[in-house]
């Protein structure tokens, strides 16, 4: 477990973090969210041991990662936002320099590196000169470094930074893969990544902690998210906007009903729910008789709740 | 100790793979040659004095090698991000340093190994002894590692190797001219400056005339011990950065 107390860095009289406190249980996959300059890289280089926080405690598997950061860093592996590579050295040499470094003897890295080629799939490239890699391999060796030790906790910092779609998508498969046998923290400020990555999110703006929980109990925890829209039909007779916003204001979990406009020669009502309610207001326009023609829940419950939880920092919401 | 070898064995490989360094290796070497048939071998003079003039023109082979060789060592880490690499893996500041001293000190004692065969043309066609110029080898290597340390120490503090290079050079020149400064003051500041040259009082004086005090070498090896204590130091001072 990861138990970070009070946590907190300033970079001469300016806050960068903090004071931040959280748990991160054995076995869970947390992503830490937030926009450029929200502190995320900082919180993740002090669990790393790469800087020294400004006051505050962290815990790393019992262990206090100030008072013994050697401890603490055998076991962690940490890719940073750029991979920290030696642009002259062979794949193999740079793995076996790194897995020394964390302590391992010769024959244990040399035993340990067909499985870091494998799981990172470096195999085509490992005897090549990482200089001349291209950024998605780069990118694979860094993750490999972090991974030579057999980490019990893993820090991804970006770890899909500059990668291009095809590499982003094997980027997360390996990282679904690490799950297996990582606690495994990662930040980013791309939505879809953490909500496609991560069991519960971190989400931090200015250097304080906005939020902490699973994609849906950060939704819950808001009170006016837009979740489900539904399109319809236009009624025949008087005021048919107001004949169908009194039946959606009418169903259970509904807390407003938007403005509708007009979509495909229907119209589109905005509903902001407390829970995926789609099975209620689709009851309740089949028994109003009203035609119902597309009923959607939102995809961007993670982008809604990151908004206002961000502009809420910004002072802005 | 086992992280210092790791860092070593690493940091002379990155020697050796480097065309930089013998590129740089190539140059001194060749200016060391150039000076020593030119200005050491003219006129007849006794093959003492001649050696002389080959360690006079090496001392500053050694410095300028020493420089050379050290600006990039941490600069250039953190130039490329690979530092991050070291500090987060359980690894002192200390042994960081001290490995890449020692490759460098390696790497150097290389170099001047190859300038070798000039005295031994001395010997050949003169009368001095092996110890003389042994004793003049180890005040190079001194003097260079002295460089070096300096080196490493501006290599701390900058983030651009321009930058660590222009610091670790400044030093090292400061040191080498501090005996001129020291003749304009007076005593005991004069006494105190001449003492802290780093060479024309520790090694013009004795390892270049093949004489070897301790005082000398207790100096060199002061100067090493400071420096890259500083360095250690910046090193660890980053860490709040």
């Amino acid at each position: 477990m990861i138990r970070a107390s009070n946590l907190s860095k300033f970079y001469g009289g300016k806050r960068a973090l903090g004071p931040v406190s959280f748990e991160i249980n054995d076995g869970e996959t947390v992503g830490f969210l937030g926009l450029n300059g929200a502190g995320k890289t900082t919180a993740l280089r002090i669990l790393a041991c790469d800087l020294q926080p400004s006051g505050g405690s962290i815990e790393v598997g019992g262990v206090d990662a100030i008072a013994d950061a050697h401890e603490v860093r055998k076991r962690i592996g940490f890719l940073p936002e750029h991979p920290p590579l030696y642009q002259d050295m062979t794949v193999l040499d740079y793995l076996a320099f790194a897995g020394e470094l964390r302590g391992m003897s010769r024959s244990q890295v040399k035993r340990r590196l067909p499985d870091v080629v494998e799981i990172t799939d470096l195999g085509e490239v490992q005897e090549d000169v990482i200089g001349t890699l291209s950024h998605g391999f780069r990118q694979r060796v860094g993750v490999a470094q972090a991974i030579i030790h057999q980490p019990k906790f893993l820090i991804l910092d970006e770890p899909t930074r500059g990668l291009d779609p095809v590499q982003i998508v094997e980027m997360r498969n390996l990282i679904h893969d690490l799950k297996q046998n990582h606690t495994v923290l990662i930040s980013s400020h791309i939505l879809t990544e953490i909500s496609q990555t991560c069991d519960r999110l971190l989400v931090l703006g200015k250097g304080k902690l906005l939020g902490s929980g699973s994609e849906l109990e950060l939704a819950a925890s808001e009170s006016e998210i837009r979740q489900v829209t539904v399109t319809m039909r236009p009624p025949t007779g008087e005021d048919p906007k107001g004949r169908i916003r009194k039946v959606l204001e009418g169903v259970e979990g509904v807390k407003s009903v938007a403005d509708p406009y007009e979509q495909g020669g229907g119209l589109t009502f905005a509903l902001s729910t407390t829970k995926d309610c789609r099975a209620e207001v689709s009851r309740s326009v089949v028994d109003a008789k009203l035609d119902l023609i597309k009923l959607d829940y939102a995809r961007s419950e993670l982008e809604n709740t990151f908004i206002r939880l961000v502009g809420g920092a910004d002072g802005s919401n | 100790m086992a992280a210092t070898r790791i860092i070593y064995r690493r940091e002379l490989g990155a020697y050796l793979r480097s065309p930089f360094a013998w590129v740089i290796a190539a140059v001194l070497l060749l200016v060391d040659g150039i000076l020593f048939q030119a200005y050491a071998m003219q006129g007849e003079q006794l093959s003492a004095v001649v050696l002389e003039r080959f360690f006079y023109f090496s001392s500053g082979v050694s410095l300028f090698a020493g420089i050379l060789l050290s600006f990039r060592l941490l600069a250039e880490e953190r130039q490329n991000h690979s530092i991050v690499l070291l500090t987060t893996s359980p690894v002192r500041d200390v042994q960081i340093v001290l490995g890449k001293f020692f490759a460098a000190l390696t790497f150097l004692a290389v170099l001047l190994a190859l300038s070798f065969y000039m005295p031994l043309l001395i010997k050949v066609n003169g009368k001095i002894t092996l110890a003389q110029v042994l004793v003049g080898y180890f005040g190079l290597l001194l003097l260079g590692a002295s460089a070096l340390a300096i080196g490493i120490f501006g290599s701390s503090l900058a983030r651009s190797q321009i930058v660590a290079a222009l610091a670790g050079a400044a030093i090292t020149v400061l040191m080498c001219f501090l005996f001129m400064f020291a003749k304009r003051l007076d005593s005991p500041v004069r006494e105190v400056l001449q003492e802290l040259d780093l060479w024309w009082i520790h090694f013009q004086n004795g390892f270049m005339r093949g004489v070897l005090n301790l005082k000398d070498v207790i100096y060199y090896l002061a100067v090493i011990y400071f420096f890259l204590l500083l360095a250690v130091k910046t090193l660890e001072a980053k860490r709040w950065q």
